[in-house]
């Protein structure tokens, strides 16, 4: 019962220059379909990007996964489809909706789609895909998996997806089951031959080969970040399950598994905590014993984490603390992403706290820098926490591969040997300070002579309990500046200038496409702007020249409160009426043309 | 005024133990304690049980929350490092430190508020885990540093300094312990350093965790008249109710080897301890159970060992770790190197 909807069709061709969103429910399987359509475009070499949008909920609810293919790699969210999967019944008015006109929908056609729901401005594809997994697969469980996989055969021949990577890729994933692998490969052909013989195909919508592929994978940020912790030589895990940083943890399970385990020994402990409290607890504990340890969790378990977190900056102990940021406030939306923890992490715990944070903006500075939080703690002697989120953690990237540099050796920090401890006349913990205020510390049982009494409350240099203001200010002050010399320790900001730009634009970690690409739509407008994405807190003085370089400034964020913005007042002292925010805080990833058109509404470039 | 008297010249007839230390290198910084408070005397104890145990004092690592009880650990072994952590929280610290190095003697002092309310999630997981620890309880019935408010092991009925009394049912540790796997669990009385000391040292060599619940007198909040020990059942030993320790004096008793002693506390009330019997067989977990509740309801505090299993894994010895400190495993056994970085990324590709 295919559905003929006769309409006019777009026989412009775009290559390699197109979205694509894939309606489905969650739990039937759809996300294997999905991924392996993203990765055989990435296989071909073409720039892509997939984004999960997925609800809170194991089984029922409907699901997204968007694909935006560009040649130029732009590869930010995208806000208008040229092709929509409508899978979901559920949804099928509001997805058909969302396809820009000239598009197209592929539909399941066993079943005729309610007339109501048909445009006249868009394409409607229809593959009976039910009907051709009925006829082909006996259990229930298989017709309904197995459909996925169909109309990514279709897609195959519509899109024009490389038929050889597709196989390949199959191959890999269920090589081992002989039987699961004819299966998908059987359904794949079934969507595939309907397609190829009953549509126009492919569509002007369509792939072709590129180079883009070179030097490049396809990672997800927390599988990034775990590796990073693994390469930093993080013995100490601990943990409590919170989407979207679960999987760092799984990760660096399994890696230490395949890594970690010489003649049955296993060089770490990961343990699941009782709540983030204790996580972090273990993690201070560790850290102090002169273990590299770490956490990761999300903003609920950074609330939790308040305590310790003044706790470690007070008594000065590493740790390193893993934020794959969701949408708040309070369990907020689970599964949606944001930039909403950045004052929480900046000032985490009561009294005068001030943390050292990392904005990683892609899978790639996941890996640099949790390697980079291990040595920063560790020379700072504090918390460290990287703000990635989800949309960084949990959507594959395609990013360069990653480097290491087998010369490359940890920064302990201070840590004084049983020599230097000897030579001493007599230890005193914050004592003897660097040029970056950092005080030597000593590992319990290191050595004799080298003890000294850990406490959160009030204490002089020497690590003594006082109530004195002026002994208890001299430690505190020096905090303060250690802190800020953190700074330059950090990596810098990332600096995209156009000539003659007098509007600067700040944004920060996944940000970064959007902007980037912005700012090419908006010199296209002949508006350009200069682009600064920080990357570290405390700020560098190089935050506050390029804010003073600029006449109009913008400040990109994913939060409702301009968080970004009131850090930069804060912190470099810049009038706050010269920073106009643009915010988008749905719980999508950024798209440019959100930022595209903020920018040009509050200038009045219209 | 301190209980710790530190007499300015060493008496040359100090006794020393194998390492040639004599009991002055376990000493720690002075009490600032309440003259009489029973933490005192359980500092006391655990300074003699690592001098007899001839522990280096620098291998020692000292955990605690916060309240009177657990600024203690500054008042011991002074050559050991200390870690004073926040309320509640020293199970989590002290799970993290042992994870990093198994090869310290670790020793956490708690109190019942800091272990049995706002940090007894923590003192649960820790026993499940049975990290390798020895785990003592102050337990004094009140949150002492927050000035007498009832702690999670208050007695029902007890009355506080203000005369309000316990609703609620008590939390012994020890039952809690016994019932989620503990593989050491035993209660001392701060006044009988002759019982103490050895459960102490018992605990310091236990293969996992060893909880050791030390009723160990507040003189400044729980020795009024009311509290829950003048309510324990007197049987034998039975000490006069007219019978008053002087506040600011050091409650010792020593619990005989069988029979309930009656201990007198500040305020004239009455504690009952009962040491576990001879040929009481501390293998058996349920019996152990039983025994607990059994003394319990007729109001006696059991004191001794009372269960043990040196069968039972610590954390280390569950997870295949090194036999040294995770934190020496050197970085190139850590690290997997360029090569295999790039082999690796070969399925992301
Ligand atoms: C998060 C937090 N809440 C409250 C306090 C205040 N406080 C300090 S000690 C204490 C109770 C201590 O009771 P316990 O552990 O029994 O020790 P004791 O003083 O009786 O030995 C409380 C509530 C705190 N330090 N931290
Ligand atoms: S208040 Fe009680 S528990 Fe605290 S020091 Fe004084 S006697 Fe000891
Ligand atoms: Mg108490």
């Amino acid at each position: 019962m295919t559905l003929k909807a006769v309409v006019r069709t777009e026989t412009r061709a775009r290559v390699n220059d197109f979205a694509i969103k894939l309606a489905n429910v969650n739990g039937t399987g759809s996300a294997s379909a999905n991924s392996l359509l993203m990765k055989a475009i990435f296989r071909m070499g073409i720039p892509v990007s997939g984004k999960n949008l997925f609800p809170s909920n194991i089984q029922g609810l409907p699901t997204w996964y968007e694909i935006r293919v560009n040649k130029d790699g732009h590869t930010s969210r995208a806000l208008d489809y040229d092709l929509m999967v409508t899978m979901n019944a559920q949804t099928y008015a509001a997805d058909i909706a969302e396809v820009r006109s000239g598009g197209y929908v592929l539909y399941d056609s066993t079943w005729p789609l309610p007339s109501e729901l048909l445009r006249t401005d868009v394409t409607f594809l229809g593959v009976p895909l039910a009907e051709l997994c009925a006829q082909q697969f006996e259990r229930p469980r298989d017709r309904l998996l197995l459909k996925n996989i169909c109309y990514a055969g279709a897609l195959v021949a519509l899109l024009g997806v490389d038929r050889d990577v597709i196989a390949t890729l199959l191959e890999e994933t269920f090589g081992g089951k002989p039987k699961l692998r004819d299966a998908n490969q059987l359904a794949l052909k079934l969507g595939f031959d309907y397609a190829s013989e009953q549509l126009t195909c492919p569509l002007p919508i369509h792939l072709e080969p590129m180079d883009a592929k070179e030097g490049n994978i396809l990672i997800d940020g927390n599988t990034a970040t775990a590796l990073g912790c693994l390469y930093a030589g993080a013995t100490v895990a601990a943990w409590y399950p919170i989407t979207p940083s679960t999987s760092v943890m799984d990760n660096f399970a399994s890696l230490c598994r395949r890594y970690r385990v010489h003649d049955g020994v296993h060089d770490y402990l990961i343990v699941q905590a009782e709540d983030e409290l204790a996580a972090l607890g273990m993690v201070v504990g560790a850290s102090w014993n002169g273990a590299r340890a770490f956490t990761a969790t999300s903003g609920p378990g950074i609330s939790l984490m308040n305590e310790l977190l003044g706790f470690a900056y007070y008594a000065e102990i590493p740790a390193v603390i893993v934020n794959v940021q969701r949408t708040g406030p309070s369990t907020g939306m689970p599964t949606r992403t944001q930039q909403a923890d950045l004052l929480l992490c900046a000032y985490a715990s009561h009294g005068d706290t001030k943390h050292v944070l990392l904005f990683p903006a892609n899978p790639a500075e996941c890996f640099d820098f949790a390697v980079k939080a291990f040595d920063l703690a560790e020379r700072f002697q504090t918390p460290v926490l990287m703000l990635s989120d989800l949309d960084i953690g949990m959507n594959d990237w395609v990013v360069p591969q990653l480097a290491w540099d087998d010369a490359f050796l940890p920064d302990r920090g201070r840590v004084l040997t049983a020599e230097e401890l000897h030579a001493l006349p007599r230890f005193n913990r914050y004592e003897d300070e660097d040029a970056e205020f950092v005080t030597p510390r000593t590992l319990p049982g290191a050595a004799p002579g080298g003890a000294y009494f850990v406490r959160g409350s009030g204490h002089d240099k020497r690590g003594a309990y006082t109530e004195v203001p002026d002994k208890y200010q001299e430690v505190v002050d020096r905090l303060a500046h250690k802190h800020t010399a953190a700074a330059l320790h950090l990596p810098a900001p990332v600096l995209h200038r156009r000539e003659g730009a007098r509007i600067g634009v700040v944004c920060i970690g996944s940000g970064d496409l959007a902007v980037r690409e912005a700012a090419e739509l908006l010199a296209a407008r002949d508006l350009p702007v200069d682009v600064m994405r920080v990357r570290g807190f405390p700020f560098p003085p190089s935050v506050r020249a390029f804010l003073d370089e600029h006449e109009i400034l913008f400040v990109v964020e994913q939060n409702r409160d301009a968080q970004l913005r009131s850090l930069l007042v804060l912190e470099t002292g810049v009038s706050t009426a010269r920073l106009h925010s643009v915010l988008v805080y749905g719980g999508f990833p950024l798209s440019a043309q959100q930022v595209v058109d903020s920018i040009v509404t509050q200038t009045g470039s219209e | 005024m301190p209980s710790i008297v530190k007499p300015l010249i060493p008496l040359a007839t100090l006794p020393r133990n194998d390492l040639g230390l004599t009991p002055r290198n376990y000493e720690g910084a002075m009490s600032t304690l309440c003259a009489g408070c029973g933490h005192d005397s359980v500092t006391a104890a655990l300074m003699q049980a690592l001098f007899e145990l001839s522990i280096p004092p620098y291998k020692v690592a000292k955990l605690s929350g916060i309240g009177c009880s657990s600024k203690t650990t500054a008042y011991f072994a002074g050559e050991a490092h200390g870690f004073n952590s926040v309320h509640g929280r020293m199970p989590t610290i002290a799970t993290g430190a042992i994870a990093a190095n198994r090869e310290l003697h670790y020793v956490g002092v708690s109190g019942d508020g800091d272990s049995l309310s706002i940090g007894l999630g923590h003192l649960a997981h820790a026993v499940r885990r049975n990290i390798r620890m020895l785990y003592v309880i102050d337990n004094n019935g009140v949150y002492g540093l927050t000035k007498g408010q009832f702690s999670a092991s208050a007695d029902i009925g007890s009355t506080s300094k203000k005369g309000e009394a316990n609703a609620f049912a008590p939390i012994d540790p020890l039952m809690l312990a016994l019932s989620i796997g503990a593989t050491f669990v035993a209660r001392g009385f701060s006044g009988d350093k002759e019982r103490l000391v050895p459960i102490l040292k018992a605990g310091l060599s236990h293969r996992g965790l060893a909880l050791v619940d030390v009723i160990s007198p507040c003189v400044q909040f729980n020795d009024h008249e009311g509290s829950t020990k003048s309510y324990l059942f007197v049987r034998e030993h039975e000490v006069s109710a007219t019978d008053f320790v002087e506040p600011r004096e050091t409650i010792v008793a020593h619990v005989p080897d069988q029979g309930v002693l009656a201990v007198p506390m500040h305020d004239g009330s009455q504690m009952h301890f009962r040491a576990v019997p001879a040929g009481y067989d501390p293998t058996d977990r349920a019996a152990a159970m039983h025994y607990l509740q059994d003394r319990h309801a007729q109001g006696e505090v059991v004191t001794g060992l009372v269960y043990a299993d040196e069968g039972v894994p610590d954390l280390h010895e569950l997870s295949g770790t090194p036999e040294g400190p995770l934190a020496a495993v050197p970085f190139d056994r850590l690290c997997p190197g360029a090569d295999e970085l790039a082999r690796l990324q070969d399925s992301f590709r």
